[in-house]
C-alpha cells in the first residue's frame, strides 16, 4: 500500500468506529429517554403502563398522606389528579401546594409508583420544564405566576 | 478601605487595557517590534492586576457585610462565619463570573512571565488572544452582570447565602474547578496562534503540555472534589448524577485527557499535529459551552443561580463567535500543515490513537445525552429527560475496550511494537488481576451480572500499570535494595504514567464496588434502638435540638460500627435557616477503611421516633482516591525538567537562526 492509501485505510476504519458508535448512542437514546408529561396528558395521550415518564405538577393540597417511609400524594395540574405512591424520604423543600417533580410509571390506571421525587432547592428553583408547560397550556394560572414571579 | 467603587473603576480599566492589548498585539503580529512585545507582556499582569483589585474589593464588602452592595445584600448574611461570607462571593452568578475572570487573567499573567523563553512572536499571539478572550468576558461582566451595583438605601441585613452552599466545599470546588476549565483557555491561545502563524512542531506541544497537564489536574480535582460535596451535602447518597451541569465540567475533561496523550505523540513523533490542534479548540470550546449552560439559566440546577435569560443568548453569541471563528481559522489554517510521521497499526502511536478515539466517542455519547433534550425542546417543544441509563450504558460501554486497552500502552514501543510481546510481559498482571476477579466475585455473589468484568477492568488497570514498575525495577529479582535504587532512579514520566493510570484503575473499581454492593435501609429508629445491616449495627443514641449562627437544627446521634468492631459516633441532622426559611438535610458519615456508611434522616414518627435511611457504600473512597492519585502523578510529572530546560535551548536555536 502507498502512503496514502494507508492512511485512508486507518481514517476509514477509525470513522467506522465512531460511526458504529453514534448508532449506538442513538439507539440507546431512544431506549431510555423518559418524557415530560403533566397530569392532564396522562389521562389524554395513553401513556403505557410501566412506561418511565417524568411527572411534573403541584402537590395537592391537603392529599399528602405518610406513613413512615410511605407516601401518598396527589400530583395536579388543576385539571386532573393523579395518585402517587412514594417509599422514601421526600426531599426537604416537598410541600402540599408546591410544584413537585416525579419520576417514575404507571403501575396500574389509578397509580403512578414513583422510584425519585424532586422538589425545588432553594426558594428561586422552578422546575422550567413544568412551569413552561403548565403557561402554554394555560394550568393553574394563578399557580404559576406566583412560583415564577 | 477598599470601596466598591474603586474595584468597579478598577475591572472598568482591566477592560479598557484587554482593547489597548488586543490592539497592540495585532499591530505587533503586523510588524514585529520588541516595544510592543513589552507591552502586551505587561498589559497582561497588569489586567490581572487590576481584576485582583477588583475582585478584593469585592470581596471586602461581603466580608464586612457592607449590604449597600446588591449582590452581597442578596447572598449574604451577617451571621454568617466568615469563611462563608468570603465564598458568597462566588456563591452567585455575578460573582462567579468575576472569579471566571479573574482566573482566565491569572493564566494570561502567567503566561506572560512563564512564557518568557518562547520566541517573542509566538508569545505575543499567545497573549493577544488571552487579550480578546478577557475583552469577551470582562465585557460580559460588566455590561450583564455586574456585581458592583449599589442599592440606594443600605437595608439592615442580608437574604443569606443559599444554605446548601454554606459549605466548605464552596470554598474549594469552584476555584479548583474554574482553573480547570479556564486553564484550557491557555491550550487555545497557543492552538490560534500556531494556526495563524502556520508555524506547528513538536517544540509546540512541548509549549502546550505543562499548561494541559497543570489545568487537567485543577480539573481532575475540581471535579472529584464537586462530587463528594454533592455526596455529602445534598443527602442522597449519591456521588454522580450525569447532572447537564456535572457532564458540561466531564466532557473538557475527557478531551483534556485526549489532549495530554496526543500532544505525546506529537512532542515525541511530530505525527498527530492536526489533531492535536484540534482537540486543543474542542477542549476550551466545551468548557465554554459548560460556561453557557451553567450561566445562562437554560439548565435549573444547584448550579444555575436565578438569572436573566437575555445574559444566556449573549454567552451563547460569545460562544458562537469563539467556537466557530477558531474552527473557520482551523478549516482555513489546517491543510497547509505538513502530515508528520508514519507508524504501524501496532505501536505506541497507534495505542494512543486508541486512546483519543474512545475518549473523543464517549464526549460525544455524553455531548449528545447533554444537548439533545435541550435541542428536541427548543424546536419541537417535546420535553424529555436523559439520565442515568443512557450514560451508564454508553459511557461504560466506551469505556471497555479504552480500559482494556490502557496497560499495554507503556508496553508498546514507537513506531513498531507486537501485541504477543507486550502480553508476553503482562501475563503475570492478567493472571493476577484475573485470580483477583475470581476470588471477589466468588465472595461477594449476588447472580450473573456485567460486575467481574468491572472488576476485571479495574484490577487489570492498577495491576498492569504497575506493572511497568516492577519490571523497570526488577522487583523479585534482584536485591529489594538494589530494587529500590532502580525504582527511586526512573525516569519521572515513567512513574507519572504508573501512577495516572493506577489512579484511574482505583476509580474504575470503586465505581463498580459502590454500584455493584452499595444498600440502602429506609426504616424508622428510636432513641436507643439498635439493627444491624448488611454487616453493620446502627445503634441510635439521641436527638436533641441546637442552634448554629445562623441556623436551627435537630441532631440526632448514632453509633456505628461494622459488625464486632468499635463503635465510632456520627451525627446527621436536619438544620432550618431562618432567613431563607428553607431547611437542609446534613448527612452523617463515618469511614471504615475504604468503605463508609451514609446516615440521613427524615421526618419524626411518633414520639420521638424518627424515619432514617442508612446507605452501605463499600470502597466508594477509592472512587475520589484515584482523582487525587491521577492528580499527584500529573503533578508529578510538572516538576520534569525538560518542560523548563527544552524551551529556552529551543528559543536560543530560533534566535540564532534568525541572526544568522
Amino acid at each position: 500500500m502507498t502512503r496514502k492509501q494507508k492512511r485512508l485505510a486507518i481514517i476509514g476504519s477509525l470513522s467506522a468506529i465512531v460511526l458504529t458508535a453514534v448508532v449506538f448512542i442513538a439507539i440507546a437514546m431512544r431506549g431510555t429517554a423518559s418524557f415530560f408529561v403533566v397530569p392532564s396528558e396522562i389521562k389524554s395521550q395513553s401513556i403505557a403502563l410501566n412506561q418511565a415518564v417524568r411527572l411534573g405538577g403541584i402537590v395537592k393540597s391537603e392529599s399528602w398522606v405518610k406513613d413512615g417511609t410511605s407516601h401518598n400524594f396527589l400530583v395536579t395540574d388543576c385539571q386532573v389528579d393523579i395518585p402517587v405512591h412514594y417509599s422514601g424520604i421526600v426531599p426537604d423543600l416537598f410541600r402540599e401546594g408546591q410544584e413537585v417533580i416525579v419520576e417514575g410509571s404507571l403501575v396500574n390506571n389509578d397509580l403512578f409508583e414513583a422510584t425519585n421525587v424532586l422538589a425545588k432547592h432553594d426558594e428561586n428553583y422552578v422546575p422550567k420544564d413544568m412551569v413552561d408547560k403548565f403557561e402554554e397550556k394555560g394550568l393553574c394560572p394563578g399557580h404559576t405566576d406566583q412560583a415564577s414571579g | 478601605m477598599l470601596s466598591i467603587e474603586l474595584g468597579h473603576f478598577a475591572l472598568i480599566l482591566a477592560f479598557a487595557l484587554s482593547v489597548v492589548q488586543v490592539g497592540v498585539a495585532t499591530y505587533a503580529w503586523q510588524r514585529p517590534n520588541e516595544g510592543s512585545f513589552q507591552f502586551v507582556r505587561q498589559a497582561s499582569m497588569l489586567q490581572f492586576l487590576l481584576v485582583l483589585l477588583s475582585f478584593a474589593a469585592l470581596s471586602v464588602a461581603f466580608v464586612t457585610s457592607d449590604f449597600s452592595l446588591k449582590l452581597a445584600y442578596e447572598h449574604s448574611h451577617s451571621l454568617q462565619p466568615t469563611l462563608y461570607k468570603f465564598t458568597s462571593v462566588w456563591g452567585n452568578h455575578e460573582g462567579s463570573m468575576l472569579l471566571w475572570v479573574l482566573i482566565l487573567t491569572l493564566f494570561g499573567a502567567a503566561v506572560a512571565i512563564g512564557g518568557s523563553n518562547l520566541p517573542k512572536p509566538t508569545l505575543n499571539l499567545v497573549l493577544g488572544n488571552q487579550g480578546f478572550l478577557a475583552f469577551a468576558f470582562i465585557g460580559f461582566t460588566l455590561f450583564t452582570s455586574n456585581p458592583f451595583e449599589r442599592l440606594p438605601e443600605m437595608p439592615l441585613e442580608g437574604r443569606d447565602l443559599n444554605p446548601i452552599l454554606q459549605d466548605v466545599g464552596l470554598a474549594i470546588h469552584p476555584p479548583l474547578l474554574y482553573i480547570g476549565y479556564v486553564g484550557f483557555s491557555v491550550c487555545f491561545s497557543f492552538a490560534v496562534a500556531a494556526l495563524i502563524s502556520g508555524k506547528i512542531d513538536g517544540a509546540w506541544a512541548r509549549w502546550v503540555r505543562p499548561w494541559t497537564m497543570a489545568s487537567w489536574i485543577f480539573l481532575t480535582l475540581g471535579i472529584a472534589m464537586g462530587s463528594y460535596w454533592a455526596y455529602y451535602e445534598l443527602g442522597w447518597g449519591g456521588w454522580w448524577f450525569w447532572d447537564p451541569v456535572e457532564n458540561a465540567s466531564f466532557m473538557p475533561w475527557l478531551t483534556g485527557t485526549a489532549l495530554l496523550h496526543s500532544a505525546l505523540v506529537m512532542e515525541k513523533r511530530g505525527a498527530l499535529k492536526i489533531w492535536t490542534v484540534l482537540l486543543a479548540i474542542i477542549t476550551f470550546s466545551l468548557s465554554l459551552l459548560g460556561t453557557f449552560l451553567v450561566r445562562s439559566g437554560i439548565l435549573t440546577s444547584v448550579h444555575s443561580f436565578a438569572t436573566d435569560p437575555s445574559r444566556g443568548l449573549v454567552i451563547l453569541g460569545m460562544l458562537t463567535f469563539f467556537i466557530c471563528g477558531a474552527f473557520l481559522l482551523f478549516a482555513w489554517r489546517a491543510p497547509t500543515l505538513k502530515a508528520g510521521g508514519l507508524f504501524a497499526p501496532v505501536s505506541r502511536e497507534a495505542a494512543l490513537v486508541f486512546n483519543n478515539l474512545f475518549l473523543a466517542t464517549a464526549t460525544i455519547a455524553v455531548l449528545v445525552g447533554t444537548l439533545y433534550p435541550l435541542v428536541l425542546d427548543a424546536f419541537t417543544g417535546i420535553k424529555i429527560s436523559v439520565g442515568a441509563p443512557f450514560f451508564d450504558l454508553t459511557f461504560g460501554a466506551l469505556m471497555v475496550p479504552l480500559l482494556l486497552v490502557v496497560p499495554f500502552g507503556p508496553f508498546l514501543p514507537w513506531k513498531r511494537a507486537s501485541i504477543a510481546q507486550a502480553s508476553k510481559r503482562l501475563f503475570g498482571a492478567i493472571v493476577i488481576s484475573f485470580v483477583l476477579t475470581v476470588i471477589v466475585s466468588a465472595y461477594l455473589w449476588e447472580g450473573f451480572s456485567l460486575t467481574p468484568l468491572g472488576l476485571l477492568l479495574g484490577f487489570w488497570v492498577i495491576i498492569g500499570s504497575l506493572t511497568d514498575l516492577v519490571e523497570r525495577s526488577k522487583l523479585f529479582k534482584v536485591a529489594p535494595s538494589v530494587s529500590l535504587r532502580r525504582l527511586a532512579g526512573l525516569p519521572k514520566n515513567v512513574w507519572s504514567t504508573s501512577l495516572a493510570h493506577m489512579g484511574l484503575g482505583m476509580t474504575v473499581l470503586g465505581v463498580v464496588f459502590v454500584m455493584t454492593y452499595e444498600t440502602e435501609t429506609i426504616t424508622t429508629m428510636e432513641p436507643g434502638q439498635q439493627l444491624e445491616t448488611y454487616g453493620y449495627s446502627v445503634r441510635f443514641i439521641d436527638e436533641i435540638d441546637t442552634a448554629g449562627p445562623n441556623f436551627t437544627s435537630e441532631r440526632a446521634t448514632f453509633a456505628v460500627a461494622p459488625i464486632g468492631s468499635t463503635e465510632k459516633t456520627l451525627s446527621s441532622e436536619k438544620r432550618n435557616y431562618p432567613a431563607r426559611q428553607m431547611p437542609t438535610t446534613e448527612a452523617g458519615i463515618k469511614t471504615f477503611g475504604l468503605s463508609q456508611i451514609y446516615i440521613s434522616i427524615g421526618d419524626r414518627v411518633g414520639e420521638n421516633g424518627r424515619v432514617v435511611r442508612i446507605w452501605t457504600k463499600p470502597w466508594i473512597l477509592l472512587i475520589w482516591l484515584g482523582a487525587v492519585v491521577m492528580s499527584l502523578a500529573g503533578a508529578y510529572s510538572l516538576t520534569d525538567r525538560k518542560y523548563r530546560i527544552a524551551a529556552p535551548n529551543l528559543a536560543k536555536k530560533q534566535q540564532l537562526g534568525a541572526a544568522r
